[in-house]
């Protein structure tokens, strides 16, 4: 499969990296789009804001 | 050997007047009432027979949100079959992806919104609401496992290997969660007008 991924290709690898490891290829293929691209680093930004706040939501139920 | 709660029975109604608190982290990861229930009970059982072990090294919440996390997964793997099989009459089969909009070629018609700081969002109580109820719309299938990446905090592996599902069932139920949960944090946080 060639390099170039297409937003929604990108917007779920993205959403996969969360649970998982990705390959190799698939792990360049989006930083390549991401370079390219102007919307997809938006999404990235939204699933980073929600890891953090999955962290911070997580520390919130347990306080020290 | 840990001492005794110096006031033994404040400790014990302390525990108790924090079942409340206990019961929506369980309601919200079994997405059962009777598991929750009983989850719980266990939880106040432990605490009330060994309050020596808590000996004041961090907040009773903590101490009993840490018991029940383990009560929780051993109710998980007790009923592995069931925590899997209940499927939402409102599930459809849909593709989350799909909504955010791509135009024929896979391009974005309209690029997704920025958020602003996610960390400054994240101090606010009213944001842990937000969050929570939109956790509890997850399906519920979706909802357990999603709980117990984040909240419970084990690996997709572990997850698997508790339920006995493959990784690529897994995979696509907390893809469609994620997605959903994105979804839902923008119609009802990031879409207000005011936020506080």
């Amino acid at each position: 499969m060639p390099l170039k991924r297409t937003c929604k290709e990108a917007t779920a690898l993205m959403v996969a990296r969360e649970d998982r490891s990705l390959a190799w290829r698939d792990h360049l293929a989006l930083r390549l789009h991401l370079l390219v691209c102007k919307a997809c680093p938006r999404f990235e930004r939204q699933m980073l804001g929600m890891r953090q706040q999955l962290k911070q939501w997580r520390n919130y139920t347990m306080p020290d | 050997m840990s001492r005794l709660p110096h006031d033994l029975p404040a400790f014990e109604e302390q525990v108790a007047d924090l079942r409340g608190y206990l019961m929506k982290f369980a309601r919200l990861q079994l997405r059962n009432e009777t598991w929750a229930e009983d989850a719980v009970s266990e939880v106040m059982l432990a605490a009330l027979a060994k309050p020596q072990a808590f000996g004041n090294r961090s907040q009773l919440k903590t101490w009993l949100v840490g018991i029940l996390k383990h009560k929780i997964i051993d109710a998980i793997r007790q009923r592995a079959r069931e925590v899997c099989q209940e499927q939402d009459r409102s599930e459809s089969d849909e593709d989350p992806l799909d909504y955010l909009g791509f135009k024929a070629d896979g391009h974005y018609v309209e690029p997704p919104a920025e958020w602003g700081n996610p960390e400054q969002q994240a101090s606010s109580r009213q944001f842990f609401e937000v969050l929570e109820a939109c956790v509890s719309h997850l399906p519920v299938v979706q909802g357990r496992l999603f709980l117990m990446r984040e909240w419970l905090e084990l690996s997709s592996e572990e997850v698997c290997k508790e339920l006995g599902l493959t990784s690529t069932n897994l995979y696509v139920q907390l893809h469609r969660a994620r997605l959903r949960l994105r979804e839902c944090l923008e119609l009802n946080w990031y879409g207000k007008a005011v936020q506080p």
